[in-house]
C-alpha cells in the first residue's frame, strides 16, 4: 500500500497529543511559578510544548519519516509517541500512554474517515500545523522548524494526485481497523454512536469538485444534451464549498483537525473501551524490519534530560481531583472506566529510558558490524518496555 | 423494490478497498460463495441457499520469504471460465490464483518489488476473466498482465504484458452479456480516469482508449458493448465502448464511488459509495441505434457505513450484497 503514510500519520497523531496535553495542562494551572510542588506553572506548560514540538519538527527526525516507507504496527506508532512525550519534562505512566494513545488515533480516525476528498488529508495535517505553530509561536527558533516542515509537506505531496491520495487514505483506514474506543466528546457531539462508530450524515456540502447527487443527462453521439432527469438521492446534499488554502498559511475551510479539546471540559477526554479484542493483541511478525525503523527514528531524537534535582510533577492527565474521587466512589450504571492518568516526573522511569534512549543511538552506530542478532537484541529490548 | 435479509457474519471486517465483494453462484450445490478482503486475509463464506449452512475459511496473501513484512491484499475476485472457475487474490507481493472453493493454490506470480521502498507504491489489482481461457490482472505500474489459463491443473503461464496505461489500474471487466457479437470484450481503468478498450486474443488489441479527466475511476462494467465507470467524484459515465462516445452521465453518489455490479440479464446496475448509498438502476441497450436509457429503481442507505463492496447474487439481479468499511457482515437483499 502507500508509503507515503508516516509523516502525515505522525503529525496528526502527534497533533491531537498535543491537543490533550494542552488542555490538561492548562486544567492543571493554578499557580503563575514553579515553585508549589505538584503543579504546572505556565512556563512549565510552553517548555513541554516546545520540547514535544521541537523533537517531532526537528529536521533528523522528519527527515526519516519522510523516506517512502510502509506504515508499521499500533506497538511501534505507540513506542515512538511515548518517547516523543518523554523529550519533555513530563512523564506518563504506560497506562495513562495507552488512554492517550487511543484517544489520539479515535481523532485522527474520525477525521480520516470523514474527509470529504482524499487530498484534504493534507487540509486536516495543515489544521493541525496551524495549531503547533500558535503553541511554539513565542519560540522562534521551533516555528521555524514547523514553517520549514510545513515547505517540506507541500513539497512531497503536492504532485499526489487524488487516486494516491485515496490509496494513502486505505492505507490508514486499515491501520484504524476495528477500533471502536468511545470518546465522551465525540458521543456528546453526536458524531459517534454508542456502539462506537462514526456516523455518516447524508447532508451537507458534497466535496469540492463533485456535483450534488440526483441528475441523469443522456447525450447524442454528437455529444448534445438530448435529455435529463432527476432522481431522489435519499439525502439532502447542497453544492460544494469554497476549496480551502494548501499553502503555508491560508484559511483552511475544513474544520476536521482544528482543536476540539477546550478548558471547559475536562469530561471531555474521557474515553471507554468496547469489549472485543483489539486488534493490537495479534502478535507482531514483522518485528524485524520495524525494530529497524524504530532504531532509526529513536536515534533521529535527542536523549531524555534527566532531571534529578527537581521534585515530582503530579499531572493528572484526565481527571480533576475531584473528578478522581467522584469516579472512585460512583456507583450505578457506569458507561466510562475513567482511568487516571498518572503524568509524573519519575526519577526511575526517566533513568530506565535515558538507558534505553542510548542503547538505541548506540545501535544506530554499529549498525552495519551485526547481521540477524542484533534484531534479537532489540526485539529483548522491545519487551521490556 | 428491495428489502433486507439476514446478513451474513463474517470472521473480520471488510477493508476500504474498492470492488471489496466477490461472489460465485454454484448453481449444481446450491451454494453460493462471498469473498471479502481484511488486510493480509481473504475471508470466504460458502452459504447454502436455504440459508441453513454457512462455512468459513480464511486465506492468507503469500509472503516471499518469512522476514519481509506483511503483504496487504487489494482484491479478491472470483474468474468465471468455461472450462474452470478459480479465486485470484492479488496483493502487495503478488498474485496467487487458488481453485474456486480456496482449497488448493495453483499458481504465484510475483512483482518485481524494490529492495527499499519508493515513493511509488507497488501492488496488483484489477481481476478478470476474459473469453475462453485468459485472466487479466492490472499492476500499480499500470501495466496489465494476461495469464493463460489451461482447461485444468496449474501449468498457468504469462501470455502478454500490456502497456498502455500510464497511472495504477484500478479496475478491469470482461464483457459480460454472453454475447458473441462484441468486438470489444475487456476494458480496463486507472487511477486517472482513462479507459482502455480490447479485444482480446493471442495477441490483445488495443480497440480505444478515452482520456481520463484526472479523476480515478475505481469500478467498471462492460456490457452490451457499453462501458459503465464510477468514479471518484461520484459520477458515474456510460460510454460505448468501440466509439469512446459519450452516451450518459449521471450525478450519483455524494462522494467516492467504490463498487459497480450489472446483472446481465435484465440490465439491472449496481452503484454503491463511500456516501453510505447502493444504488439500483436499469440500463437498457440498443446497439442498432447506439442509444442508452437509464432508469433509477431504488436506494438502500446503509447507516453511518462507507460501502466498499457492492454485487448481484445471481445473473437477472434478484438478490444483492453489500460490505461497508469496519462492518463484519454481508448484508444482503432480494427484491419484494
Amino acid at each position: 500500500m502507500s508509503t507515503r503514510t508516516l509523516p502525515l500519520v505522525f503529525i496528526n497523531l502527534g497533533g491531537e497529543m498535543l491537543y490533550i496535553l494542552d488542555q490538561r495542562l492548562q486544567a492543571q494551572n493554578t499557580s503563575v511559578d514553579n515553585t508549589e510542588k505538584g503543579v504546572w506553572s505556565e512556563k512549565d506548560r510552553k517548555r513541554v510544548m516546545n520540547d514535544i514540538i521541537g523533537t517531532m519538527f526537528s529536521k533528523a527526525f522528519m527527515d526519516e519519516l519522510l523516506k517512502p516507507q510502509q506504515l508499521y504496527s499500533h506497538k511501534t506508532m505507540k513506542t515512538v509517541l511515548t518517547r516523543l512525550a518523554h523529550t519533555s519534562i513530563m512523564r506518563l505512566n504506560p497506562a495513562s500512554m495507552e488512554k492517550l494513545y487511543e484517544l489520539m488515533v479515535m481523532a485522527f480516525k474520525y477525521q480520516v474517515y470523514l474527509c470529504p476528498r482524499p487530498k484534504d488529508l493534507l487540509l486536516i495535517t495543515y489544521n493541525h500545523m496551524d495549531a503547533i505553530r500558535e503553541f511554539v509561536r513565542d519560540t522562534p527558533a521551533v516555528a521555524n522548524q514547523v514553517d520549514e516542515t510545513h515547505r517540506k509537506l507541500i513539497e512531497v505531496y503536492a504532485p499526489l494526485s487524488e487516486g494516491e491520495f485515496q490509496l494513502l487514505r486505505q492505507t490508514l483506514l486499515i491501520f484504524f481497523q476495528d477500533m471502536h474506543v468511545r470518546v465522551s466528546l465525540f458521543l456528546k457531539n453526536q458524531i459517534q454512536n454508542p456502539n462506537g462508530r462514526f456516523t455518516l450524515t447524508t447532508s451537507g456540502p458534497v466535496p469540492h469538485g463533485g456535483d450534488v447527487p440526483g441528475l441523469i443527462r443522456l447525450f447524442s453521439v454528437k455529444g448534445r444534451e438530448v435529455s435529463r432527469c432527476e432522481f431522489p438521492s435519499g439525502g439532502s446534499y447542497s453544492s460544494a464549498v469554497r476549496e480551502g488554502s494548501f499553502d503555508l498559511h491560508g484559511d483552511r475551510v475544513l474544520r476536521l483537525g482544528v482543536n476540539m479539546y477546550t478548558m471547559n471540559h475536562p469530561e471531555e477526554t474521557h474515553t471507554s473501551r468496547n469489549t472485543c479484542a483489539q486488534p493490537d493483541d495479534v502478535p507482531n511478525l514483522l518485528a524485524k524490519e520495524e525494530l529497524n525503523l524504530l532504531a532509526r527514528i529513536m536515534g533521529s531524537m535527542k536523549t531524555v534530560p534527566v532531571h534529578t534535582t527537581e521534585g515530582s510533577f503530579r499531572l493528572n492527565l484526565f481527571a480533576s481531583d475531584r473528578e478522581e474521587e467522584e469516579a472512585g466512589t460512583s456507583g450505578g450504571a457506569q458507561d466510562f472506566d475513567v482511568i487516571n492518568i498518572q503524568a509524573m516526573q519519575d526519577e526511575q522511569a526517566s533513568a530506565e529510558l535515558a538507558r534505553i534512549a542510548a542503547q538505541f543511538a548506540e545501535e544506530e552506530l554499529k549498525h552495519e558490524d551485526q547481521g540477524s542478532s542484533k534484531g534479537d537484541e532489540l526485539l529483548a529490548m522491545m519487551d521490556d518496555l | 423494490m428491495f428489502h433486507k435479509e439476514k446478513s451474513i457474519q463474517i470472521k473480520n471486517s471488510a477493508s476500504a478497498l474498492y470492488n471489496n465483494l466477490s461472489v460465485l453462484r454454484i448453481a449444481p450445490r446450491r451454494l453460493t460463495y462471498f469473498t471479502v478482503v481484511h488486510a493480509n486475509v481473504v475471508n470466504m463464506v460458502s452459504a447454502s441457499w436455504d440459508g441453513l449452512n454457512y462455512s468459513h475459511r480464511q486465506l492468507q496473501s503469500k509472503e516471499p520469504n518469512v522476514a519481509t513484512s506483511t503483504s496487504l491484499i487489494m482484491q479478491a475476485a472470483f474468474c468465471v471460465l468455461p472450462s474452470r472457475e478459480l479465486l485470484v487474490v492479488t496483493s502487495q507481493k503478488g498474485i496467487q490464483m487458488y481453485e474456486s472453493d480456496g482449497s488448493i493454490m495453483v499458481y504465484w506470480h510475483a512483482l518485481d518489488t524494490p529492495e527499499t521502498p519508493t515513493a511509488q507504491a507497488v501492488f496488483a489489482r484489477g481481476i478478470a476473466a476474459v473469453s475462453e481461457n485468459y485472466v487479466c490482472v492490472g499492476v500499480s505500474s499500470g501495466a496489465i498482465l494476461v495469464f493463460d489459463i489451461p482447461s485444468k491443473g496449474s501449468n498457468i503461464t504469462l501470455s502478454e504484458v500490456l502497456e498502455e496505461h500510464k497511472e495504477s489500474i484500478t479496475d478491469i471487466a470482461a464483457e459480460c452479456s454472453g454475447s458473441q457479437e462484441c468486438v470489444a470484450n475487456l476494458v480496463t481503468v486507472d487511477d486517472g480516469g482513462s479507459l482502455c478498450v480490447w479485444k482480446s486474443g493471442e495477441e490483445f488489441q488495443l480497440l480505444n482508449k478515452i482520456a481520463g479527466l484526472d479523476i480515478s475511476c475505481s469500478s467498471v462494467k462492460l456490457w452490451k458493448g457499453t462501458v459503465v465507470a464510477g468514479y471518484g467524484s461520484g459520477q458515474i459515465r456510460i460510454y460505448e465502448a468501440v466509439t469512446g462516445i459519450l452516451q450518459s452521465e449521471i450525478n450519483a453518489h455524494a462522494r467516492w464511488i467504490y463498487s459497480l455490479d450489472i446483472a446481465p440479464f435484465s440490465g439491472l446496475l449496481l452503484s454503491a459509495a463511500e456516501d453510505s448509498f447502493v444504488r439500483v438502476w436499469h440500463l437498457s441497450v440498443t446497439p442498432e441505434t447506439n442509444s442508452v436509457e437509464v432508469a433509477h429503481l431504488h436506494n438502500e442507505c446503509v447507516t453511518d457505513t462507507q460501502i466498499c463492496g457492492a454485487k448481484f447474487c445471481d445473473g437477472d439481479g434478484y438478490a444483492f450484497a453489500v460490505t461497508g468499511y469496519d462492518l463484519s457482515e454481508i448484508i444482503r437483499y432480494t427484491q419484494t
